[in-house]
């Protein structure tokens, strides 16, 4: 029963990231906690190899769609490494409860941008 | 027009959003999209689709090299991967096919959502 769970949030999952540009790991992680038992630091780990197909087949679909801007793409991932080694030395010299707290803040701040944007005119040239 | 600034410029913004979309993964486990793709909306003015699809190339190459890293650490679980990951598969044709039929708009204000979900989250311990 829990593994057709973790499977039904998969591709719930996988949806969420092809629809939204995301990996999928907001559900992934959940679900491998929740119904496969996996510890917090595990499920994350897992869940990044889960993500990596889920990438592939949506930047393939997407290729065909006309909205890869591929040299961003390779300039963004190539340099990603660099933050990824920051993120994990960090993660271990600070508290992750501060962690956690800093980016949710910065999430919130974030999409409060993005529906100030949504929202406005669309006729307005961007400023 | 000042070409040469605009460009520097540009190219500081995409290994901004690349770093900081690499310390989101590593730190968190969350793919760097919840950063890449609205960064690339506000910065460099991309639409909505654009931004998903660019931020999916970048995905590939993040997650590559963040399971690798996990991998050593002995944390990942593959029988656990395909369990989520497969179907994963299916929703993400489903997810891009969709994503085709609906405004721009609606793109971002989903991932506005998006992002207080992930805010909840990360605040609920």
């Amino acid at each position: 029963m829990s593994e057709i769970a973790a499977a039904l949030l998969g591709f719930a999952g996988g949806m969420v990231g092809g629809l939204l540009g995301v990996g999928g790991g907001i559900l992934f992680v959940p679900a491998l906690v929740i119904f496969m038992d996996e510890s917090q630091v595990s499920a994350e780990a897992t869940s990044l190899l889960a993500i990596v197909p889920v990438a592939i087949v949506a930047v393939w679909r997407q290729l065909g769609y006309g909205n890869v801007r591929v040299r961003d793409g390779l300039v963004i991932g190539a340099l990603s490494p660099v933050g990824v080694a920051i993120g994990v030395v960090t993660s271990n010299e600070i508290s992750q409860r501060a962690l956690e707290l800093i980016f949710a803040g910065l999430a919130l701040v974030i999409a409060t941008q993005l529906l100030l944007r949504a929202l406005r005119p669309a006729d307005r040239p961007s400023d | 027009m000042q070409r040469s600034p605009a460009a520097t410029s540009r190219t500081v913004k995409l290994a901004a959003i690349g770093t900081a979309g690499g310390i989101f993964s590593g730190l968190l486990g969350v793919g760097g999209g919840s950063v890449i793709v609205p960064l690339l909306i506000i910065w460099l003015g991309y639409g909505a689709r654009e931004a998903t699809g660019t931020s999916m190339m970048a995905i590939v190459v993040i997650a590559a090299v963040a399971v690798t890293l996990q991998a050593f650490y002995g944390n990942v679980d593959p029988p656990n991967a395909a369990l989520v990951g497969v179907p994963a598969i299916a929703g993400a044709f489903a997810g891009t096919a969709l994503q085709q039929h609906i405004p721009e708009r609606l793109i971002a204000v989903l991932f506005a959502v998006l992002l207080v979900l992930v805010a909840i989250e990360l605040i609920v311990p």
